[in-house]
């Protein structure tokens, strides 16, 4: 906190004195500054979808982006209790619908969109692997317009609150350097407009939810939480923090088990209405919930950085044990890691400590439960770029290793040019003119630190983009990237739940600290 | 306050930033963004620069004015043909099949694509170092938005590193030479002025300005003195202009690479048309047509038309005379003597940048067969005085906009068209936001010593107040005029297609060009009255 309002000051002196190299974009305030930000991230957002997208002219099975335009294929063409049902005109086995009902209304809208001006895209059975011109660009731009509809918004609900109270004014620079770090996060970009997915819906949401927590509005940041859930059951990945925040919140109010007993109307009802369509018959229910857990495929996908597939390298997990044992063993890993968190936001509830709940309900998730994918990387970097004014080079770090455990995916995807853009992008912007005279402790643990293994990386790079791997071992660079990310994250997330422990410590110190503010 | 002073005496005024790192770090996120646009539309011009490669890689350098095996023929000054030269040795190590010259025809592997965008993107250095030039002495306020103006330029990204030309490259070496001028450093000027006319001689059109202002500010000391100097500046612009037309005169083939250079074959307007004088120049000729048919008299349409894209050597004109090379050479000229009859009484270095961006709006104006990318030309130098105060802040604003937005149809396919938007947007956004917060501050500062030393805090807080509300506006004029183009683009867009849907396909386009016209035309009468008033 001293800390931090050293910076702050610091940074009101740097206004004053006319030198800012920001404080001319910035002099209108937060909204003008935001919208500014926004327009070049949805710049980068368009240029970025110019390039390939995943499984581009692969047939048979194409890829996602061959799937999402499946989806909406079949909503638009299918009445709405057939989505989830294998029929003679619904093939489950061709990218079937696998997430929740929320994923399929936005489908069936953006199908809407895409049928208006070229039907023939969205064509039940002829349009699969449609990949005309208009086809593609209505796509992207359906991307596009979740995003500046859905995300931005959620991030200028999330600034604005984060820095209300506060010395707006002297603290400006810093407020837009955290508006576009967020915006332009480059895996997000990356994996929304290159290689094509929605997660920028699922996210925005979660994004509100916080900000609606932040603000105190627990009803609000219910339905919105509920509503990503219902987007891509992912989202379940932050579950442990909002239910752990808003448990010790409510216990410490007059009526806790009427408040709790409120929050819980406030969610059922929100998922009743998502799922209206398919409450009706229980044969019905569990048939959309049998789509959303696909158990089959195993504990872990291609060469993710978590727990059990860099240990499988010396433990065999799937040749040891049965599918539903591991599943036990991944659900107790996974509690038994966000346990901690969650006890810390039982007890103490507090904003900050919410926020790095949800970086470590999310970390633990990403790297100990049962069929995880390099892109849920995106979920614990989230709240990551919440905190990245508190945690700069911690956020800067997460990203570059996360950006890095997404490479053999995005190479895969021949999306390397924006690779390299967006990530030179991003360290570009953590470097940005004025973030750079904050004094910095260097000590030798430190500085050789923070050589060494950036230096691991860019050679890895170098390696896998020019050498082929020997014959006996195809996957030996895949499988030494996702050894250094496994081990950047998991000091990370022991670095970022033993930060949110200290708070405890502090909390005392710190709520003086409000009231003389 | 008084513990804030105490504090600010503690902490000594930091060293000023070099600033050479930041440019550096506004060009290189100009870069990434320009990376990656790299699989975006690119016009035939690429086709060109790439065909260019193949004719001075393979072919000795007295066949390269005379090759025919493309329609794309060499048509630059000898400089731009060495740097593609220069280029195709790189070419030439990274695939062979980018600089053959018949198996290279049409070449569109990924490698040609990425090479090419590069090179566009690493010769752009030269404009980085043009702006740095300009601008190392000024405040660091000013010399940031000067930055965002120039090295973030979205019609450099539309025509550079979308169409596809090496522009930033030129006008980098334009505003090097501007530097030098401004710096007082004539004779530099002059040669680099000279080496880019030998790159692209459409820059030509600056030359009388530079002539006179050379002249008069370099030359006019005294009689033994001058004619000294004279003759070492002659000297100079002819070493050049040997380096790159002697291989040539040695082979005997300055002709043909003169009638290469000025294709007057070409005719008045490009098939879009520019939004110059002529586009008023050829409305009038319709509508007076259309009524002379109204009244009976047999008017016979023209050969040519202005709208079908090609035009050939007959009269595109059905009422009104015939317009010549001639005739638009000596309107330029006419357009430009004001200009030159002030740098020939009161040559100072200072103003040299606006006579060399009246020059151009003239060049574009009035002259024969421009394209609408030439508006770039007086855009980017102008960009160098708008800082300077609000008048010029305002024009620049104005004239900005709508020259960026003159060259949209040059992107005509739906994949960029938001990138088009959002990049004239956000240019938009950054001119607001940056200007007023110049001319907030500027205010401030002037209003402050005003009051007097009791109650100065409290005047400084009304003066910025007041500031803050007055800070940078446009006017109601302006304004409107950019709403109009907003209606232009809707028009053109949505509610052509659903009102008139194929019918009269060149309306949305003609409407651009009338309108923006207007907007050029009124730059150049506000530039012109700057200059003749200063």
């Amino acid at each position: 906190m001293t800390k931090s309002s050293k910076k702050s000051k610091e940074d009101e002196e740097i206004v004053d004195s006319g030198d800012d190299a920001w404080c001319w974009l910035l002099h209108k305030g937060i909204t003008p500054s935001f919208f500014c930000i926004a327009l070049f991230s949805l710049l980068v957002r368009v240029a970025v979808s110019l390039h390939p997208y995943s499984g581009a002219a692969t047939p048979p099975k194409f890829g996602d982006f061959e799937a999402q335009r499946h989806w909406m294929e079949i909503t638009l063409n299918l009445p709405l209790n057939e989505w989830y049902r294998n029929t003679t005109l619904n093939d489950l086995s061709y990218w079937g619908l696998d997430y929740p009902p929320l994923t399929a209304y936005q489908s069936y809208v953006h199908g809407l969109f895409i049928r208006f001006f070229s039907p023939e895209s969205v064509a039940l059975f002829t349009s699969r692997g449609h990949e005309s011109y208009l086809g593609k660009l209505l796509m992207r731009w359906t991307v596009l317009s979740s995003d500046a509809l859905v995300f931005f918004p959620a991030v200028f609900y999330f600034i604005v609150v984060y820095y209300s109270g506060r010395n707006q004014r002297g603290r400006m620079c810093g407020i837009a350097w955290h508006i576009a770090i967020i915006l332009l996060n480059p895996c997000l970009i990356l994996i929304d407009h290159g290689h094509f997915q929605y997660n920028c819906i699922s996210l925005g949401l979660t994004i509100g939810a916080i900000a609606a927590i932040l603000s105190d509005k627990d009803l609000l940041a219910c339905v919105l939480y509920s509503l990503a859930l219902n987007h891509k059951q992912m989202s379940a990945y932050f579950a442990p923090a909002f239910f752990s925040h808003l448990l010790g919140k409510c216990i410490r109010r007059r009526y806790p088990i009427f408040e709790v007993f409120k929050l819980g109307i406030v969610v059922s009802g929100t998922f009743l209405v998502v799922w209206w369509p398919y409450v009706h018959s229980v044969e019905a229910f569990f048939e959309v919930l049998s789509r959303l857990a696909p158990f089959e495929r195993g504990i872990y996908e291609d060469y993710v950085a978590n727990f059990w597939c860099t240990t499988s390298v010396l433990v065999k997990w799937k040749r040891l044990f049965p599918t539903h044992q591991l599943k036990v063993l991944s659900l107790g890993a996974t509690i038994s890691t966000f346990l901690p968190s969650m006890i810390q936001q039982i007890w103490a509830p507090s904003k900050k400590g919410f926020l790095y709940g949800l970086l470590n309900s999310a970390f633990s998730f990403y790297l100990f439960s049962f069929q995880v994918h390099e892109k849920s990387i995106l979920l614990p970097l989230l709240p990551a770029s919440l905190l990245a004014s508190e945690e700069p080079f911690l956020f800067t770090w997460m990203t570059l290793y996360a950006l890095f455990s997404m490479f053999p995916l995005l190479h895969r995807d021949k999306l390397v040019l924006p690779y390299i853009a967006l990530s030179a992008l991003f360290i570009l912007l953590s470097l940005a003119p004025n973030r750079r005279q904050e004094t910095r402790e260097t000590n030798a643990f430190r500085s050789i630190v923070t050589t060494f293994f950036p230096l691991c990386s860019l050679i890895l790079h170098v390696v896998y983009l020019s050498m082929n791997a020997p014959q006996r071992y195809p996957f030996l660079f895949e499988a030494l990237i996702m050894l250094l990310c496994f081990s950047q994250f998991t000091f990370l997330t022991m670095y970022t739940n033993a930060q949110q422990w200290m708070l405890l410590k502090h909390s005392n110190l710190v709520d003086k600290e409000k009231k003389l503010l | 306050m008084e513990s804030q002073s105490t504090q600010k005496l503690k902490n000594p005024p930091k060293p000023p930033h070099n600033p050479i790192s930041e440019l550096w770090w506004f060009f290189a996120a100009a870069t990434c963004v320009k990376l990656l646009l790299i699989p975006a539309y690119r016009s035939t011009d690429f086709e060109v620069h790439r065909h260019w490669l193949a004719i001075t890689h393979s072919l000795p350098l007295s066949q390269w004015y005379l090759d025919e095996t493309s329609p794309w023929t060499l048509d630059y000054p000898p400089f731009f043909a060495y740097f593609e030269r220069f280029l195709s040795i790189f070419a030439n190590l990274i695939d062979p099949q980018m600089v053959h010259l018949q198996n290279g025809l049409n070449y569109s592997s990924d490698t040609v694509v990425y090479f090419q965008r590069v090179s566009v993107c690493v010769s752009d250095l030269c404009l980085l170092y043009g702006v740095y030039r300009l601008t190392r002495n000024l405040d660091p306020v000013r010399r940031k938005l000067i930055w965002v103006l120039v090295v973030w330029s979205p019609m450099l990204v539309v025509v550079d590193h979308l169409h596809f030309q090496y522009n930033g490259f030129l006008l980098g070496v334009l505003l090097i030479s501007l530097s030098y001028l401004e710096e007082g450093r004539d004779l530099m000027g002059g040669l680099v002025f000279a080496v880019l006319l030998c790159f692209k001689h459409l820059f030509a059109v600056a030359a009388p300005v530079y002539f006179v202002y050379l002249l008069r500010h370099y030359c006019w000391k005294g009689l033994v003195k001058g004619f000294g100097r004279l003759l070492i500046l002659g000297t100079v612009v002819v070493a050049v202009f040997a380096v790159a037309y002697g291989p040539f005169v040695y082979h005997g083939q300055i002709k043909q690479v003169i009638h290469r250079m000025f294709p007057f074959g070409r005719g008045l307007c490009h098939a879009y048309w520019a939004p110059n004088f002529w586009v008023f120049y050829i409305l009038l000729d319709k509508v007076i047509a259309f009524f002379l048919g109204r009244l009976g008299f047999k008017i016979q349409a023209p050969a040519a038309s202005f709208t079908g894209g090609l035009v050939g050597d007959s009269s595109p004109f059905a009422v009104l005379p015939q317009i010549t090379p001639a005739i638009t050479f000596i309107m330029v000229l006419l357009a430009l003597s004001p200009c030159l009859i002030k740098a020939w009484r009161d040559p100072r270095p200072m103003m040299i940048t606006r006579w060399v961006a009246y020059a151009y709006t003239c060049g574009f104006l009035f002259g024969w067969h421009v394209h609408e990318k030439a508006s770039l030309h007086f855009v980017i130098p102008l960009a160098i005085v708008a800082v300077q105060n609000l008048d010029t802040a305002r024009h620049y604003f104005f004239l900005s906009i709508v020259s960026c937005y003159s060259l949209f149809p040059l992107l005509f396919e739906s994949q960029e068209y938001p990138i088009k938007v959002l990049l004239l947007l956000l240019h938009s956004m950054l001119m607001w936001l940056g200007f007023s917060a110049q001319f907030t501050k500027d205010k401030t500062l002037e209003m402050a010593p005003s009051g007097k030393n009791k109650d100065s805090h409290l005047e400084l807080n009304r003066s910025v107040i007041a500031a803050q509300k007055g800070g940078f506006d446009i006017g109601w004029v302006v304004w409107s005029y950019l709403v109009g183009l907003l209606l232009v683009e809707i028009w053109g867009q949505f509610l052509h297609p659903i009102f008139l849907g194929a019918k009269l396909p060149f309306l949305p386009l003609m409407l651009i060009s009338v309108y923006c016209s207007v907007g050029v035309m009124y730059s150049f009468l506000w530039q012109l009255k700057h200059i003749l008033v200063s």
